[in-house]
């Protein structure tokens, strides 16, 4: 009923096609066929993709390119003008350093609890359970929400009256008030960002497990292996391409952690839960002292650590490919 | 007694408890807790009233403390139940309270002021859901209008983005075109590029195309994505290609072959792109923040984080409206969990 128009549309879109078809042959309509998505993708990633270094080295506040003032490397002069880079106090860019290196952190520890925390729940969901695809759901569900409805969940959680700090006070312990001290707001936020995601890696690792051939197991079984020896001879080796795939598209992720830190604490208390991408989207768009030039800089820097870890990335995915062609 | 504890302890092929099993229930346990609770609690605290969210401890369920209007008074008085020092009980309405005596009245008998020791009194509550939090925001301010536009631009996304990506995606499996390899290079290349790399840029080609505040700006975009037409490209090849030479004999239109034969075989993959572009689109939130600057224009997401960044949350509202963004997607996860999840196995979609 409702795709009726659109059928009608397919047909009378028919005729002209035919015409077109008679001009240009095959290859034409081949051109035709791939010719909307190319040219959204031209217009919307790669011109912005290029401009991006083209506004890097200008400056000024103007927002065309071709108002803005030539000033060469000075934008990533600026973000690496720095004492110590150690010490984002001494750099001209503090907030950038702070950033980066907040980032840092964020990243080693965040990643290492989401493959962790992934890995426990895949071997888990592994097991001869009852109703597996019932667990599997459930440890899946937070990956749908939106960045902004976890953010909100968790700040309402975690506010200083709220439900947590409730049963905090239950087990007799004082409330705390989380995302006001830095250190609990840093550690909140990896926490909720692995709250949110971890479902989805665990379900590529629980893939993994599911394609290690069972004779495998049937055979240590009948050999009297332990489990223990089991876990690291058998299943750590077969499910390490899986894992590495895990690692690094939670790497990849981590970097560009935005949004829901962003709901969660706004980049607070102070500057303790600024991370790159927010400084980009600061810089670039809400700040007084806009500075698109500036903004670009750095979203290059950012994206020149993204190519490393995606070819990375897609080297292990042909490696896997071609092990598994022999 | 004996009996039960064996039954629910007994293990299949007659072991015995390994720790690894106590470990897998808890974990499973914890984990239902720890992945549902939050939402469920947010679902319960959405139709507390303000005065039953600033409760501490918070109730389970959404209380209302009872308010009667008396004769002489202007705000309508809260109403307690009183022990009186006769041992009586009576419900009472309350003036006001200096230190620890409450000045109340008898409703019915308004003249006379008794005073209580606030000790003995309760407040007298009933359970009542404040379905107000979900009303007002939508009636009175703008959600609705936020609602719309989350509801187009998920629509329209969702649409271009099956008709552009299962276009290209045909000619990229099915037809050996100049070019081709590197229209593949291309759309490898951009998986790399993420949209927090190219925002300064994108913004000054939406406002150069006069897409700044518009919703087609948030739109346009996100929908040439190179994972849904990598997905329908594996999908086709699969088709064989002798269906098609088989419709050229009949004379069929190579757009007719794409319309009446490609499309219906890839059916499955198609449905599977639109669950994932829904979700991705309804979730949606940095691009959005950044062109759209006028309020009537808002997402929903983009609307809920303006109104709970303000200095005065108002938490009542927020969590009823967080609800209604939420509702899609878990209309997804229950009825459609399965597509996505065999998607993300099979693909490494997200």
């Amino acid at each position: 009923m409702i795709l009726a128009p659109v059928g009608w549309l397919a047909r009378v879109l028919d005729p002209p096609l035919r015409a077109l078809q008679r001009v240009g042959g095959r290859n034409g309509m081949a051109i035709f066929f791939v010719a909307p998505n190319m040219l959204i993708f031209g217009i919307f990633v790669l011109i912005p993709l290029v401009i991006n270094f083209a506004y890097s080295m200008t400056g000024g506040g103007a927002l065309f390119l071709g108002d803005r003032i030539f000033v060469g490397g000075e934008q990533y002069g600026r973000l690496f003008d720095c004492g110590n880079y150690l010490e984002p106090n001494s750099c001209r860019e503090d907030l950038f350093w702070t950033a980066v290196w907040n980032t840092v952190f964020f990243v080693v520890l965040q990643v290492a609890l989401m493959v962790g925390v992934a890995l426990i729940t895949a071997l888990i969901l592994n097991r001869d359970l009852k109703a597996r695809s019932f667990w599997r759901a459930v440890f899946f569900f937070p990956v749908l929400l939106s960045p902004v409805v976890v953010g909100l969940i968790w700040r309402w959680i975690l506010q200083r009256q709220g439900l947590l700090n409730y049963m905090i006070y239950e087990l007799g312990f004082d409330p705390i008030n989380w995302l006001v001290e830095r250190n609990w707001a840093f550690a909140a936020a990896i926490s909720v960002s692995v709250w949110a995601h971890m479902g989805f890696y665990a379900l590529i690792l629980l893939a993994g497990l599911q394609a290690i051939p069972k004779d495998l197991y049937e055979a240590a079984e009948m050999d009297g292996t332990r489990p223990a020896r089991v876990f690291w001879r058998i299943t750590l080796p077969l499910l390490a391409p899986n894992l590495l795939v895990v690692l690094v598209l939670t790497l990849i992720r981590a970097v560009q952690i935005f949004d829901e830190v962003y709901v969660l604490t706004g980049g607070g208390p102070g500057t303790s839960t600024l991370f790159i991408t927010q400084y980009i989207y600061e810089v670039g768009f809400a700040s007084l002292l806009r500075n698109p030039g500036l903004a670009s800089a750095a979203s290059i820097l950012m994206g020149a650590v993204l190519v490393v870890l995606t070819l990375f990335q897609l080297g292990i995915a042909r490696r896997g490919e071609r092990r598994s062609a022999k | 007694m004996r009996n039960v504890s064996a039954f629910l302890l007994r293990r299949r092929g007659g072991r015995g408890w390994h720790w690894t099993d106590i470990f897998t229930w808890f974990w499973l346990i914890a984990g239902f807790l720890v992945m549902f609770g939050p939402a469920v609690w947010l679902v319960n605290s959405s139709f507390k009233t303000p005065a039953a969210l600033a409760e501490f401890p918070p109730t389970i369920l959404p209380y209302v403390t009872a308010e009667t209007v008396v004769e002489g008074y202007d705000k309508p008085l809260p109403l307690y139940e009183v022990k009186l020092p006769d041992g009586t009980v009576q419900v009472l309405a309350e003036v006001r309270r200096i230190g620890i005596v409450a000045q109340m009245v008898d409703p019915e008998n308004p003249g006379e002021i008794i005073k209580v020791n606030i000790q003995d009194r309760t407040p007298k509550r009933s359970v009542s859901f404040a379905f107000d939090n979900y009303v007002r925001p939508l009636v009175v301010n703008d959600f609705v209008l936020y609602l719309q536009n989350s509801v187009f631009v998920t629509v329209m996304a969702t649409l271009i983005t099956l008709l552009t990506n299962s276009m290209a995606a045909f000619a990229l499996s099915k037809y050996n075109f100049r070019g081709r390899s590197a229209v593949m290079m291309l759309i490898v290349a951009t998986l790399m590029v993420p949209l927090s790399v190219i925002l300064v840029p994108l913004y000054s080609v939406i406002s150069a195309m006069g897409l700044f505040n518009s919703l087609w700006g948030v739109i346009l975009p996100t929908v040439a994505t190179p994972t849904g037409v990598f997905m329908l490209r594996q999908y086709m090849l699969t088709i064989p290609d002798e269906l098609i030479d088989a419709a050229r004999m009949d004379k069929a239109s190579e757009w007719q072959i794409y319309w009446r034969i490609i499309l219906p075989l890839t059916a499955p993959a198609l449905a599977v792109l639109a669950i994932f572009s829904v979700v991705w689109r309804w979730n949606d939130f940095l691009w959005p923040l950044i062109v759209l600057s006028r309020k009537e224009l808002y997402t929903l997401q983009v609307g809920l984080n303006t109104y709970a960044g303000e200095l005065n949350v108002q938490w009542h509202y927020i969590l009823a409206m967080t609800v209604v963004t939420m509702i899609p997607v878990v209309l997804v996860f229950v009825f459609l969990q399965r597509f996505i999840t065999t998607g993300i196995a099979g693909t490494g979609l997200k």
